[in-house]
C-alpha cells in the first residue's frame, strides 16, 4: 500500500519523538523501528530523516551527542528533551482528536475499498 | 573485525565506493562534514544488513545508496533546515575550533604570498622594459599562485622540481631568444607562455598526482571558479578605484598624482594579489560557484547554439568570398575555445550518474554546430592558406584549430553515444581530462620551437 507523502510527513515528527521517548537512539535504528511499527508499510527515504532530526534538535525537542557504535564507528545519538516530551504529549492529543474523528467517519461510511480489503 | 584489519581488506572495492559517495555528498554546500559522517554510518549499517541478507558488496552499496534517496532532494531538505550554512561557509575564518589554527595560518600565508606577488610584479615593471615585462608577466605572477597551492598541498620534492622546470625553461627561452621587436613570434610566445605557466599551476594543484583524471577535472573546476572570483574582485576593485579617483578629483588632487598612484602602485600590487586571493577563495570555499557554473552553462549553451547557427548561415552564404585571412582562423579558434569551455563546465558540473537529459542533447548540438562552422570556414580558406605559404601566425592558429577540432569531434561522438544510451558518461568525461595535457605540450612547443623555426620574425 502506498501511503500519501503528506501523511508520512505529518506523522514523522510524532513518530520520531515517540520512538525517542522510549530511549536514546540513532538514525538507522529509528528508521528500523518505524518500519517495524508500520509493518513495513511506511517507507521513508533514508536521507530525509536527518534534516528532520536536525530540525527537532534546533527546536530543542531532541538533543544529540556523538558516540561510537559497538564496532567503533562514529555515531550520532539522539535523546528526547523535556520540551520534546511536552511536544509529544501535545501531538498525541492532536492525533487522538484526528484519529477519533476519522474513526467515526469510517464507521458511518461503508467504503467499498474497505470491504474488498477485508475479503482479501 | 580488528584481526581482519590486519589482512588485506576484502572489501576494498566497497570502501572505495563509499569514499567516492562521501566525496560526492560532501560537495553539497548544505550538507556539512558531520552530516556526511552521520549518513555514512547509516549507509554502512544498511550495507551490513543487506550483506547479512546475502547481497554482495556492490549490490548492497547500490541498494543502500538508493534507499538514501535522491541527493538533490535530500540536500534541498538539508538546505531548508540549514540555509545559514550556505552563507556561513563564506565567512573567511572557520568558526569551528578544530582546524581553525590551520585556517588562520593559511590566511596569513595567503596574504604574504599575495603581497609578494604584487611586489614581484612591481619589481618586474621597474626593472624590465615594457615588452620584456609583457613576455614575462605570467612567469612572474603565476609562480606565486603555484607557491601558495604547493604550500597547501605539501608538495613533494620531485613535483616541486618538475613544476619549477616548467616555469624556468620557458623563462630562459623567451628571455634568451633574439626576438625581432614587435615580431609575430614574440607576440605568439607572449600569448602561449601563460598557458604553459598555468599548466605548471595545474601540476601543483593536483598535488603531483597528474595521472588522476578526477584531480584534473578538479583543476578544470578550480580554473573556472578562479576566473569568476577574479572577475568579481576586479569589478569590486574597479568600483573602489573609481570612487577614489572621483573624490580625489573633487578634492582637486592633481590628476597626475592619481594616475601615477594607480598605474605605478595600485594596479601592479593589486592585480597579481587579487589572483592569489581568488585562488585562496576558491580553495577556502570550494564549490560555492559550483552552483553558478551549471547555471551559466545552461544559460549560454542555447545562446551559443544560436550564435553558431547564425555564423554557419553567414559563412555558407558568403561561400568563397569569405575574407580568408588569419583573422578568420583566429576567430574560429576563439569559437572552438568557447565551445570547449562550455563543454568542460557542463561536464564538470554534471552529476555523472544522471541519465542523458535534454541538456546533454543540446550540448551535442552545440558541438556539431561548432564543428560545422569550423569545417565551412576551413574549406573556404584551405586553398588560400596553401597559396600564401606558412607564417608563424597561420601555423600556430592552424595547429590550435586541429587540436580543438580533435577534442571536440571525438567529444561529439562520445556525447552522441551517451545521449543515445550506448556509452557511459564516464567516457565523455575521461576524454576531456585525458586531452588536457595536449594543450600544455602544444603551448610549450609554440613557445620553445616556433620562434627559432621562423627566425624570431
Amino acid at each position: 500500500m502506498h501511503i500519501d507523502k503528506d501523511l508520512v510527513a505529518a506523522s514523522a515528527t510524532p513518530l520520531v519523538l515517540g520512538i525517542l521517548a522510549d530511549g536514546e537512539s540513532y538514525g538507522y535504528a529509528i528508521l528500523k523501528r518505524v518500519n517495524e511499527l508500520s509493518g513495513g508499510q511506511m517507507h521513508w527515504t533514508d536521507g530525509m530523516l536527518y534534516p528532520l532530526l536536525h530540525r527537532l534538535e534546533r527546536l530543542g525537542l531532541v538533543e544529540s551527542s556523538w558516540g561510537t557504535s559497538d564496532i567503533g564507528r562514529k555515531r550520532k545519538h539522539y535523546a528526547i528533551t523535556s520540551a520534546g516530551r511536552a511536544a509529544l504529549v501535545e501531538r498525541q492529543e492532536q492525533w487522538t482528536v484526528v484519529a477519533d474523528a476519522l474513526a467515526q467517519v469510517w464507521r458511518s461510511t461503508q467504503q467499498p475499498d474497505r470491504i474488498i480489503e477485508e475479503w482479501a | 573485525m580488528t584481526v581482519d584489519e590486519l589482512q588485506p581488506d576484502p572489501h576494498e572495492g566497497l570502501e572505495a565506493q563509499i569514499a567516492q559517495w562521501r566525496r560526492y555528498v560532501q560537495r553539497r554546500e548544505a550538507i556539512s562534514a558531520a552530516d556526511v559522517d552521520e549518513m555514512e554510518d547509516h549507509l554502512r549499517e544498511r550495507i551490513d544488513e543487506l550483506s547479512a541478507a546475502g547481497l554482495d558488496d556492490e549490490e548492497s552499496f547500490l541498494v543502500a545508496v538508493k534507499r538514501m534517496g535522491s541527493l538533490d532532494a535530500v540536500s534541498q531538505e538539508f538546505a531548508r533546515e540549514h540555509s545559514d550554512r550556505l552563507w556561513k561557509q563564506l565567512v573567511l575564518v572557520s568558526s569551528s575550533p578544530a582546524g581553525s589554527t590551520r585556517t588562520s595560518r593559511e590566511l596569513a600565508v595567503m596574504l604574504v604570498v599575495a603581497m609578494a606577488a604584487g611586489l614581484a610584479t612591481k619589481a618586474g615593471l621597474q626593472l624590465l622594459s615594457a615588452t620584456s615585462f609583457a613576455l614575462n608577466a605570467a612567469l612572474i605572477v603565476l609562480p606565486f599562485v603555484a607557491g601558495y597551492l604547493g604550500w597547501k598541498r605539501r608538495l613533494s620534492g620531485p613535483a616541486i622540481a618538475v613544476t619549477a622546470a616548467i616555469f624556468v625553461v620557458p623563462a630562459i627561452a623567451i628571455n634568451v631568444y633574439p626576438f625581432d621587436a614587435g615580431g609575430s613570434t614574440m607576440i605568439i610566445a607572449a600569448l602561449h607562455t601563460p598557458v604553459v605557466a598555468w599548466g605548471a599551476v595545474g601540476l601543483v594543484y593536483v598535488g603531483g598526482r597528474w595521472r588522476s583524471q578526477d584531480r584534473r577535472m578538479d583543476f578544470v573546476r578550480f580554473s573556472g571558479e578562479l576566473a569568476i572570483y577574479f572577475t568579481l574582485l576586479a569589478l569590486g576593485g574597479g568600483v573602489l578605484l573609481g570612487l577614489l579617483a572621483t573624490v580625489f578629483g573633487l578634492a582637486e588632487v592633481p590628476s597626475g598624482v592619481i594616475e601615477s598612484v594607480m598605474a605605478d602602485w595600485l594596479l601592479p600590487l593589486a592585480v597579481p594579489g587579487a589572483l592569489v586571493v581568488a585562488g585562496w577563495l576558491v580553495e577556502a570555499k570550494q564549490n560555492v560557484v559550483e552552483n553558478i557554473a551549471p547555471v551559466l552553462t545552461k544559460v549560454f549553451t542555447p545562446l551559443t547554439l544560436m550564435m553558431l547557427v547564425a555564423c554557419l548561415v553567414a559563412l555558407i552564404r558568403a561561400g568563397s568570398l569569405v575574407e580568408a585571412d588569419r583573422t578568420l582562423l583566429i576567430v574560429m579558434d576563439a569559437i572552438l575555445l568557447l565551445v570547449l569551455c562550455l563543454l568542460l563546465y557542463s561536464i564538470s558540473a554534471r552529476d555523472p550518474l544522471a541519465p542523458p537529459q535534454f541538456f546533454d542533447g543540446l550540448l551535442v548540438a552545440v558541438l556539431v554546430a561548432a564543428l560545422a562552422v569550423d569545417a565551412v570556414a576551413m574549406t573556404a580558406m584551405a586553398s588560400r592558406i596553401a597559396e600564401f605559404g606558412a607564417s608563424p601566425n597561420k601555423v600556430v592558429a592552424l595547429g590550435l584549430n586541429v587540436l580543438l577540432l580533435a577534442q571536440l569531434a571525438w567529444s561529439a561522438v562520445l556525447g552522441g553515444g551517451f545521449c543515445a544510451g550506448r556509452r557511459p558518461f564516464a567516457q565523455l568525461c575521461g576524454w576531456q581530462t585525458r586531452f588536457l595535457p595536449a594543450y600544455l605540450i602544444w603551448a610549450g612547443f609554440v613557445v620553445l620551437v616556433v620562434p627559432p623555426v621562423f627566425g624570431f620574425a
